[in-house]
């Protein structure tokens, strides 16, 4: 069976002072339906970029560079008309973001927003549409969804307000729910209770999720596959359970050992050298190899892409010499 | 514990409510009676979600904010009975760092003249002697002496807060407030900034308040953690008591919600039903009660509000606790 979701040599361009900066630099995955992939990096990696690519919903002045293919279902959404696209838009894929506050609309109703997505895509009454936006409120957990339905945004809390956000996702049945960091502005406690929401949600309405998080904590036990991205590329991608028992790029190794830990003691942590070098000024070749450990002559021209153990892909010269 | 540099009593910041185009409602008590102490190169990590108090706690304590009532002895005087010189000289021994180094950076001074103003204005320094006590400063911060003449802009979050904490050194305090000092790095400079800080207090005997609410974090640097919940501390004790053994609920809940990079640990999650109650109408009796999981849990838990006593080697605020 194909993909639903196959994203090919992604690549997000934006003009700036000092030349065009190549944020997304040929990036490749696919997804299956049912299936979660997390896309992992820090700030500027460029993980947000690609699931706005995803929607076309790249910002301005940057523009997705001719030769890059997104397709779902086996249909280029880079070669879409406005309308089609707008059917795709909320119906076919879903989106989540960040910070619930900005990306609610202040003076409406929550009601009023979650009918709103679905009376724009499927031909119903305004009743329907709201008896609806009800049981969506119900479905991710609202106390008193009646009630709530009347509710404007600032009168709920942060994670009222992302599960209010999900609904309107989830109001025309996505195949495929892109999260850009659907827990990162939320207490500990909350992320909990939204983290088990989506995954229950997942399978029971059978829908892909594209995860992009900084915290791999919440990737483990949650997502199938994981791939790390750094400077606009995916450097390895692996089964979750196989990338944290095995992390093989010398990024991913430095991403583990620099995070605190409940289970350490008190000690110092092994962080990587240096900072993430600006989309403007990324090195040549493999891009870490600037803050890597175990850098060598090679890593001045890019990495081979090699299979460390089936389904299991990094992209680092180090892989050519450790192969057993 | 060693000595106690800072002792904190009954402290209480309650806010007024309402405003110009609403009449007063009940005040936002953000602290509500809390006291602890921090020792002479000790580490107390204050943890807790968005609305305890926390940062709250952080901000009498420099008097940026002033307290509703309470005491905080530092070297045997009251921060809060402080006038205005004797509350200068004291916050040259009481720094603050901030979550967000840019904000606190004022984008008009060079690294160079930020760092410089505390020797300035405390006049630690004769003015020939300035730019070399910098680039010490800038050194000892893992920062090139070279950036003094930089602005704030040409910075990464990371060497930021490295300013942010190079000013806050200049003045050559003993004490040091962290108010979220990593939460806006990423992981991999956040263990920078981690180490830094672990650095500098083994250098110069340095006492920290590290307020944060990630406890992984926590578990790194701190010595003793106290967990505060609505303007209260729930339980506080040495951090691998609290987070191996908690006992009070709220505690085991804020830890079993931590995600844990394994996917072979299977966890026995505690999740914890809505959201902390508004800070200007907490629950009567225990605050966490109507949120509480605890077998135990009775009438007596809405009624009679718990103090902390000891157990173990932690003191817990619950009835039932054991």
């Amino acid at each position: 069976m194909s993909p639903l979701l196959e994203v090919t040599g992604l690549r997000v361009t934006f003009p700036t002072a000092a030349g065009p900066a190549r944020a997304v630099d040929g990036i490749s995955f696919t997804l299956d339906r049912g299936k979660t992939l997390a896309l992992v990096g820090e700030s500027g990696c460029g993980k947000s970029l690609t699931a706005l690519s995803l929607l076309r919903l790249v910002p301005p002045p940057g523009v997705i560079e001719a030769g890059s293919s997104i397709r779902l279902d086996g249909k280029d959404l880079l070669a879409l008309d406005p309308e089609p696209l707008r059917q795709v838009r909320g119906k076919r894929i879903g989106m989540v973001f960040q910070d619930p506050m900005t990306s609610l609309n202040p003076v409406f109703t929550v009601g009023d927003q979650i009918a709103e997505g679905i009376r724009a895509h499927e031909k119903v009454s305004r009743r329907e549409a709201w008896a609806r936006a009800v049981a969506l409120l119900q479905e991710v957990g609202i106390p008193d969804p009646v009630t709530r339905s009347w509710s404007y945004p600032h009168q709920m809390s942060g994670g009222m307000r992302q599960r209010v956000m999900i609904a309107i996702a989830l109001s025309c049945r996505p195949d495929l729910l892109v999260a850009d960091e659907p827990t990162t502005a939320l207490d500990v406690t909350v992320q909990a209770q939204i983290l088990e929401l989506l995954d229950r949600l997942r399978d029971e309405r059978g829908m892909a999720v594209l995860l992009i998080t900084h915290d791999l904590g919440i990737v483990a036990g949650r997502a199938d596959r994981v791939a790390v991205m750094y400077a606009g590329r995916i450097v390895e991608e692996a089964p979750t359970t196989a990338l944290f028992r095995h992390p093989t790029h010398p990024y991913t190794q430095g991403l583990f050992a620099s995070m605190p830990r409940l289970s350490a003691t008190r000690d110092r942590l092994v962080p990587i050298k240096g900072n993430v070098p600006p989309a403007t000024a990324w090195p040549p070749g493999c891009r870490f190899h600037p803050r890597c450990p175990s850098a060598m002559p090679e890593c001045v021209t890019d990495p081979p892409l090699l299979a460390v153990e089936s389904e299991h892909t990094m992209s680092c010269w180090l892989g050519t010499t450790i192969r057993k | 514990m060693t000595e106690a540099l800072l002792v904190v009593r009954d402290l209480v910041k309650h806010y007024s409510s309402g405003g110009v185009f609403k009449a007063a409602g009940p005040p936002i008590r953000a602290v509500d009676g809390v006291s602890f102490e921090v020792g002479r190169g000790e580490t107390l990590a204050l943890v807790g979600e968005s609305g305890c108090g926390k940062s709250s706690v952080a901000r009498t304590l420099v008097r940026l904010q002033e307290p509703t009532s309470g005491s905080a002895v530092f070297e045997g005087k009251n921060i809060f009975d402080l006038n205005r010189p004797t509350l200068r000289a004291m916050r040259r021994k009481i720094q603050i760092i901030f979550q967000d180094p840019y904000g606190s950076l004022n984008p008009r001074m060079t690294v160079g003249d930020s760092v410089a103003e505390g020797l300035e204005i405390h006049s630690l320094a004769p003015r020939a002697e300035i730019p070399t006590r910098v680039a010490t400063l800038l050194q000892e911060v893992g920062l090139d002496p070279s950036y003094a003449s930089r602005y704030p802009h040409e910075f990464s979050g990371g060497q930021r807060q490295r300013i942010g904490i190079a000013r806050a050194l200049a003045v050559e305090p003993s004490f040091l407030i962290c108010d979220e000092p990593v939460s806006a790095l990423d992981v991999s400079v956040q263990a920078q900034v981690l180490n830094l800080l672990l650095d500098l207090q083994a250098r110069r005997g340095l006492s920290y308040l590290f307020i944060a609410h990630d406890l992984a974090v926590v578990r790194q640097v701190a010595h003793r953690v106290a967990v505060m919940y609505l303007g209260q501390i729930l339980e506080m004790g040495p951090t691998e008591e609290v987070l191996a053994n908690p006992r009070h609920p709220y505690t085991q809940a804020l830890l079993s919600a931590v995600p844990v990079p394994d996917p072979d640990r299977q966890r026995t999650r505690i999740l914890l039903g809505g959201e902390p109650p508004s800070p200007s109408n907490p629950p009567s009796g225990c605050r966490f009660h109507p949120r509480c999981m605890h077998p135990s849990k009775d009438q007596r838990c809405s009624i009679e509000a718990p103090s902390l006593r000891p157990l173990g080697s932690a003191q817990v605020s619950c009835h039932y606790a054991r």
